[in-house]
């Protein structure tokens, strides 16, 4: 009996609960801490939201605070979500949102900063170069499942799609899947850069992702006979257009009034141009 | 009562407060995630969360039912690859091999828990999924990938105090079987193994801990699909993942079905916590 009770480690259960307590504890702590991103600096002008949006906001603050030496700006990500109940709350000055606002959510001011084109992605070796937006609504409903059946080599599609709440997500259910539903056994990934590598590697799969972050490890498909890019999107030839959104509670106050008109003066629009975002200075149709 | 009394007395007081300090924090994580998550269960029901197959939080539907089974799917995975490996290892170690191996190899294996989760999710990311879609089909990200990437994860764990537990035998054990003439494997088999397995229960349940809390490296290699998978080689979504993937974008209704998810897991992690302290409780008596 005596080497039983030697055996056991003396503080077992105990052990046994930190791990998963600790790891549920750091989960804790990020909810909690994705809901309320509370501007640091005091003086400063803090903006949160959209991942999406993110790499954008914070070029445009780099070169804002190059421009106004003194003038500190802080941009944080965290979600379209996130960035708008921080703009409700006051949390941050001025809210991100790559998805358009819930009617509930209507109270806050918008400001579109730019527009970007969404882009159905495949292998660059696909032999499918051109579908219709009806047949991306199939496959990401999981009612086409073989490539064969869509003009490419056989093999079961790998569908990639975005978590849901995603911005980008949503966009692309509002634009291409309409009332459908994007099927559950679709592989789900949290940001462009995890679906574009997926995509990149896998020669079976397909994917949506912002315009601006296509490259050559993935070739972006024709819909419906029109080819994403800034002048297609220009043109309003190409559907798959969102706004990216600033918000504010009330009116502008002086420094993030003075923000957005830089962000939406031509030298801040060129800026996102060089980017792969479309400006909205040069004014497209509510797409 | 002279100053070193009452000193004494208010370091004793001290070190109750933090003490106590510790034990307060479950109290409040506790509470807290009871506070979020339980409103929104009872609102669209318990019975929904816990056997709902349809996860569209846009569209109110909190099916956790694919999350629950793609959690124990994913860490019984796990256990397959982690446990025949684990104790393989330990009895190699403690049995079969020199003192000089057993100091060389052990730290190693000691180095191997200190690797975070999203190197071994990377590994997994760039090795072993795309080996898995060559050589087997399918997308790569899938059960068999999560299992294989956390039961090397949960080695360490396992060996380590499942050797503590071989180590720990009295050595007239050893000599008392080898002197009836069994076998070295004999030994471990048929005298070892059940004296230890109160150690090595206690590692496959702390290995299991791990497995189900671990999220980074499952998130990165288990493709997340909200569904019961269909085989080894379907995506999966763990209860964790479910939670560190939306909660970004999440508010209202369905923040806080992120929230009854970790009610969820609580209640998971609960049930296993209280078998290891009932198997712990039986070796006892």
């Amino acid at each position: 009996m005596k080497a039983r009770e030697a055996s056991e480690p003396p503080n077992e259960p105990n052990a046994f609960w930190r791990m998963p307590l600790f790891g549920f504890l750091s989960l804790c702590l990020i909810l909690q801490d994705s809901g309320c991103s509370r501007g640091s600096a005091q003086r400063g002008l803090t903006v949160a939201g959209s991942t999406s949006i993110q790499p954008f906001a914070d070029r445009w603050a780099e070169i804002y605070m190059k421009i106004h030496p003194g003038e500190v700006i802080n941009v944080q990500g965290g979600g379209s979500s996130a960035g708008i109940q921080a703009a409700r709350e006051g949390a941050a000055d001025i809210g991100m949102s790559s998805r358009e606002l819930k009617a509930d959510e209507k109270d806050l001011s918008e400001v579109i900063v730019a527009w970007d084109g969404l882009a159905v992605i495949v292998h660059p070796e696909n032999p499918v170069r051109e579908l219709t937006i009806d047949r991306v609504r199939d496959i990401f409903a999981g009612k086409v499942r073989d490539w064969k059946d869509i003009g490419g080599k056989p093999g079961a599609l790998t569908v990639v799609t975005r978590e849901e709440g995603s911005g980008t997500r949503g966009a692309f259910q509002e634009l291409v899947m309409k009332k459908s539903r994007i099927s559950r056994e679709a592989i789900v990934q949290d940001s462009n850069g995890t679906v574009r590598e997926i995509v990149a590697h896998d020669p079976d799969s397909i994917g949506y992702i912002s315009l601006g972050l296509v490259n050559d490890a993935i070739r972006s498909l024709i819909l419906d006979g029109v080819k994403p890019d800034v002048e297609t999107i220009k043109a309003g030839k190409y559907s798959l257009v969102r706004p990216f959104l600033f918000l504010i509670r009330g009116a502008p106050r002086e420094k993030a009034g003075a923000f957005i008109d830089f962000v939406l003066s031509e030298d801040g629009q060129d800026l996102i141009q060089q980017e792969g975002l479309i400006p909205v200075s040069k004014g497209i149709g509510e797409p | 009562m002279t100053r070193l009394e009452r000193s004494e007395k208010l370091i004793r007081l001290s070190l109750l407060i933090i003490a106590f300090s510790a034990v307060s924090v479950l109290a409040v994580i506790t509470v807290f995630i009871f506070e979020q998550g339980t409103p929104v269960l009872f609102k669209y029901g318990f019975k929904n969360f816990l056997l709902g197959l349809d996860w569209y939080p846009g569209e109110k539907s909190f099916g956790l039912l694919p999350m629950i089974i793609g959690s124990l799917l994913v860490t019984l995975g796990a256990l397959v690859v982690g446990v025949p490996l684990g104790l393989a290892c330990a009895v190699t170690l403690t049995e079969f091999s020199s003192k000089r191996v057993r100091q060389v190899v052990k730290p190693m294996i000691e180095l191997l828990a200190g690797i975070p989760s999203v190197v071994y999710g990377f590994i997994g990311v760039v090795i072993l999924v795309p080996f898995i879609r060559r050589t087997l089909g399918g997308p790569g990200l899938s059960v068999l990938a999560a299992s294989i990437i956390l039961g090397i994860m949960i080695l360490p764990t396992i060996i380590s105090i499942s050797m503590d537990s071989f180590t720990a035998l009295p050595k007239t054990y050893r000599e008392g079987s080898i002197a009836l003439g069994a076998t070295r494997w004999q030994t471990v088999r048929l005298v070892l193994f059940p004296a230890a397995r109160s150690g090595i229960i206690a590692s496959i349940i702390l290995g299991m801990g791990r497995a189900v809390g671990e999220t980074m490296a499952v998130i990165m290699i288990a493709g997340n699909a909200a569904t019961i998978p269909r085989s080894l080689l379907a995506p999966v979504r763990t209860l964790t993942s479910n939670i560190a993937l939306e909660m970004g974008y999440a508010s209202g209704d369905h923040r806080q079905a992120l929230f009854a998810t970790g009610v969820i897991l609580f209640i998971i992690i609960m049930i296993l916590n209280t078998a290891a302290n009932m198997t712990s409780r039986k070796r006892k008596g």
